[in-house]
This record gives C-alpha cells, sequence and structure tokens, in this order.
C-alpha cells in the first residue's frame, strides 16, 4: 500500500452518536448511541453475549454497511467507502470473519490470493511467494492445495485471518476468533495476535491496530489493552483490564463461547 | 414474506400485477448495475478476471457440448427428418430449405439451446450464488474490496452469452446434418448438393445478424435472472429453493417475450 506511515496514537476509528443495525433486519438496531475512538497501535476486545450484536457490529466498522445515524470516519474518511476512488482508504482495513467465509469454490491458497492478485492485478506465479508467506505463518501449508469446504471450521477461520492479512492492513478486525477452538488454537490465536499488535514480520514488523470481538473478556487478560462491552443495546466502554473488575462485568470467566 | 391468500380476483391480480412491477425494476436495476460494471472495469484485475470468463465459457458452453450433440441428432431425426419424408410425399420438396431456415436456424435453435442451457447452467447459478450469499461469502468478497457484481456476475454474463451463441451454432449446424442423414436412411430422394443449396438460399445476411444478436440475448437474460435470484437479496439457505424455481420460470418467460419480439423483426423485414 502506498499510504504514509499511521503514527501510534491517531484516532485511526471515530465513531460519534452511531446506531448499529442488523445486517441482516435493517430496522433493527443493536447498538443505539456508539460513541467511540479508536487510536492507531490499540488492541481492543468488545464482548457481548450471543445475539447481543457483535458481528454486526464488527460489520459496520469493517465499511460493510452504513450507520443509522451517527458520523463513523476511517482515517478522517466517511465509512463506508462504496466508491473506486477511495478504495484505498478502505483497503488499510482487513476484517476477518467468525466462520472465515472462504469463497468455497476456490482452495485455501486461492482465498488468500485472491485480494492480493485482484487489486494488484497479480498472475498466479507472481502471487505465490506471498501467499506462501502467509500459510506458512498461519501453519496452513499442508492444506494449501485443499478446497476450502474440505477444512475443519478452526483452520477455515486461520484462511479467514491469512486472506486478511495479504493486504498488509493497518486495521484488522476480528469477529468472535477464539469461539468453538480448542486450547491449542486458543493459544495460537492469542500468540499470533499479540504478535501482529506488537509487530509481525509478515506486516514488516509495523504494529497493526487490532479490534476482536469475543463473548467472554477472560482469554484476553494480559493480550488486548482496551475493552468495551455490547449489552442492553448500548455500547460501553470500560477501559483496560483493571476496570473490568470494577464494573463487574457479567461477561470476565467461564469458557470461550 | 408469505402474504394470505388474496379475496377477491381483482386483489389477485392486482398483487401479481405488483409482483411483476417489482421484480421488473429489480431485474432492470441490476441489469444495468452489471452493465455499468462492465464497462467502468473494463480490463480490470485481468489476471483474476481473465481465467474466471474462460472458465464460465467452458461451462456454459464447450463442456455443454457432447450434450447438444446428442440433441442436434435428436432434434433432426424429429424435425428435419420427418419434414424432409413428408414435404417429400405431398410434393413440396422445394420449401424444404425455407421450412428447416425458419423451424431450426430461426425459432428451434435458439430456443432449444437457452432452455438447456438455463437447465444446466443458470439453475446452478441460483444455487452458487444463492448458496454463496447465505454463506456470507458476498460480504466476504465487499471487505476484501473486490466488487462481487464484477467477481461473480460478469463472467457468467460473458460466459453465458457467448455459451448460448456457440452452442446454437453447433446445435443448428447438427440438427441440419442429422436431419440430412436421417432423409437419406429413409431413401427421399433428395441429393445432398441440392438440400444444402436449398438452405443456403433460404438463409439471408440478416438471418446471421439476428442469430448472433438473439442468442447473446438469450444467454445474457438467463445469466442476469439467475444471478439477480441468487444474489440480489439475502437469502437463508432455505430460500435457495425458491429462488431457483422463481429463476427458471421468469428466464422461460423473458426468453419466449424476447423470441416473440424477434419474430416481429422477422415479419417486418
Amino acid at each position: 500500500m502506498d499510504q504514509p506511515p499511521t503514527r501510534t496514537g491517531m484516532p485511526v476509528i471515530e465513531m460519534t452518536g452511531v446506531a448499529v443495525s442488523a445486517l441482516r433486519y435493517p430496522d433493527t438496531v443493536v447498538a443505539a448511541e456508539v460513541n467511540w475512538t479508536v487510536n492507531a497501535g490499540d488492541y481492543w476486545v468488545v464482548a457481548g453475549l450471543h445475539g447481543s450484536g457483535k458481528s454486526d457490529f464488527l460489520m459496520l466498522t469493517g465499511g460493510l454497511m452504513a450507520p443509522q445515524r451517527g458520523r463513523y470516519q476511517f482515517f478522517g474518511e466517511a465509512m463506508p467507502i462504496f466508491e473506486e476512488a477511495r478504495l484505498k482508504e478502505r483497503l488499510r482495513l482487513g476484517l476477518v470473519f467468525d466462520g472465515g467465509q472462504l469463497l468455497n469454490h476456490l482452495t485455501i491458497a486461492e482465498n488468500v490470493a485472491l485480494p492480493l492478485r485482484y487489486h494488484h492485478n497479480l498472475s498466479k506465479a507472481e502471487g505465490a511467494t506471498a501467499v506462501s508467506k502467509l500459510l506458512e505463518y498461519t501453519e496452513l501449508t499442508p492444506w494449501a492445495e485443499s478446497a476450502s469446504g474440505q477444512l475443519g471450521r478452526s483452520w477455515q477461520k486461520r484462511a479467514g485471518l491469512a486472506r486478511a492479512l495479504a493486504l498488509e492492513p493497518e486495521v484488522l478486525l476480528v469477529d468472535n476468533p477464539l469461539a468453538g477452538l480448542d486450547p491449542h488454537h486458543v493459544r495460537w490465536w492469542l500468540g499470533f495476535l499479540d504478535q501482529l499488535s506488537k509487530g509481525h514480520p509478515l506486516m514488516h514488523d509495523r504494529p497493526i491496530t487490532l479490534v476482536v470481538t469475543t463473548a467472554n473478556f477472560r482469554p484476553w487478560k494480559g493480550h488486548a489493552r482496551q475493552f468495551a462491552v455490547l449489552k442492553n443495546n448500548g455500547f460501553v466502554v470500560l477501559g483496560p483490564w483493571g476496570k473490568l473488575a470494577a464494573a463487574g462485568e457479567e461477561l470476565v470467566g467461564g469458557a470461550e463461547a | 414474506m408469505r402474504l394470505p391468500l388474496p379475496r377477491s380476483l381483482a386483489a389477485y391480480l392486482g398483487r401479481g400485477l405488483f409482483r411483476f412491477l417489482l421484480t421488473m425494476q429489480g431485474l432492470g436495476a441490476f441489469a444495468l448495475i452489471t452493465l455499468g460494471v462492465m464497462i467502468t472495469r473494463f480490463g480490470a484485475a485481468r489476471q483474476v478476471m481473465r481465467p474466471r470468463v474462460f472458465e464460465e465459457v467452458a461451462r456454459a458452453g464447450l463442456r455443454l457440448l457432447p450434450m447438444f450433440l446428442f440433441i442436434s441428432g435428436a432434434l433432426g431425426l424429429v424435425v428435419i427428418g420427418q419434414t424432409v419424408s413428408w414435404l417429400t410425399r405431398v410434393g413440396a420438396i422445394n420449401f424444404l430449405g425455407t421450412v428447416m431456415v425458419i423451424v431450426v436456424v430461426r425459432e428451434l435453435g435458439p430456443l432449444v439451446t437457452a432452455l438447456l442451457v438455463l437447465a444446466r447452467i443458470g439453475t446452478a447459478n441460483v444455487i452458487e450464488l444463492g448458496t454463496a450469499r447465505a454463506m456470507g461469502e458476498v460480504e466476504a468478497l465487499e471487505a476484501l474490496g473486490i466488487d462481487p457484481v464484477h467477481y461473480l456476475v460478469v463472467p457468467r454474463v460473458i460466459g453465458m452469452a457467448l455459451g448460448v451463441f456457440a452452442l446454437t451454432v453447433y446445435l443448428i449446424l447438427g440438427a441440419l446434418l442429422s436431419g440430412y442423414l436421417w432423409a437419406f436412411l429413409q431413401d427421399v430422394p433428395l441429393r445432398p448438393s441440392d438440400y444444402f443449396r436449398q438452405l443456403a438460399g433460404a438463409l439471408s445476411g440478416l438471418d446471421f445478424a439476428l442469430l448472433a444478436v438473439k442468442t447473446l440475448a438469450f444467454g445474457s437474460i438467463i445469466a442476469l435472472v439467475t444471478c439477480y435470484h441468487g444474489l440480489a437479496q439475502p437469502l437463508r439457505l432455505e430460500e435457495v429453493s425458491r429462488a431457483t424455481i422463481a429463476a427458471v420460470a421468469q428466464s422461460v418467460v423473458a426468453c419466449v417475450l424476447l423470441d416473440a419480439l424477434f419474430i416481429i423483426i422477422y415479419l417486418i423485414t
């Protein structure tokens, strides 16, 4: 990407009075008044119970739908961005879906290569080096040529992560990455996201801004730095881990859902 | 959403008319969006899109060729073999060329091809795209900054338009050849040179031009209607079968209406 480097601490996501509606039911509001600023280098975890609208919130943050009301700016640009001319700004953001949402007609390697080849007009061979690096870091090399539907859900999520990282985004949104994973995969995700937040070789050691949703704060202790919660059709910024206990958050503890 | 049954004939007709108009509006908008994307994104992401288009041409054309050769043989037997035989019996063999051109080249060839491509590939389009939509693949493409219409619809429209055109040509050629073969086997006293001279005499330049326009239009319409039903609205998995049925019905109606328009053009010219 030809964007200027992001300075740590500068606002990248700014929401003012934003109302978030459900992606499938646009008349239903899942969060009525979101006032939220994410600065470059932040590592946010947004928690919510099942059905609280975590995915919808992330879809809006990812620019897949417009706020029902309020103002949402991404790097100072009004979101959502659908115009070709502003696409460069939009690609500074990567989104990892809950189930990976891979394209079923493509293999794992083709899925990961797609954004790279499409936006940079690369042949398969030209994109191969970058793709093999992404697959290697996400431990997907043995399944590179497998159809995406053949892989288990845990690995599909990783492939979704590799695909989102292909364009080297500055901000990464990850929807419920730990849901349904065994402890080995949970450890891998927490470690990998920590590395991304501090600077991963895949991203040329550049720290990236992270926003993650979850149903349980507990696994994120010692990893994420800022916390917020979606509940009662509202969005509450809780701050660092120490403030969660003080706020008596019900989402601290138990197994990851 | 399922509405209660209408309580009068007027309500029934009114609801039907409203649905028709809404569908036409949706289809029209979708067709314009697709056309717009084809123009504005022409040549974009060539390394990804060119293989996608080739794949769709192969899917809606090349891979259907064996089936079409079989159908052309059957069509030759059913239509041409019998027509030649009967025209000979009534002493009207001089009209053979005209009858063949009207029945096979202008009407049956393009329409049969369009309906078979609809059955084989059009239905698959709705199911694939409807499932992709239901599984969130369209949102995934949008999140990657890839226009779903460009990536999913444009190759299908080009592939189907070219596929229907090419298959129609093969179907017509196959049917005309096999038709003569069937007639020959029935000992009809018609030399190959006379048969093909009559066909060439009955064909005009306009037939070739209109055949191309008609088949390209059939292919585009089938692709647009099936893609519209698969993609244009959020679907749940259980809604995909309903969308497929609607897409097939509307594609058939659209092709028949377009065919009627071409009949008028043929009659005027």
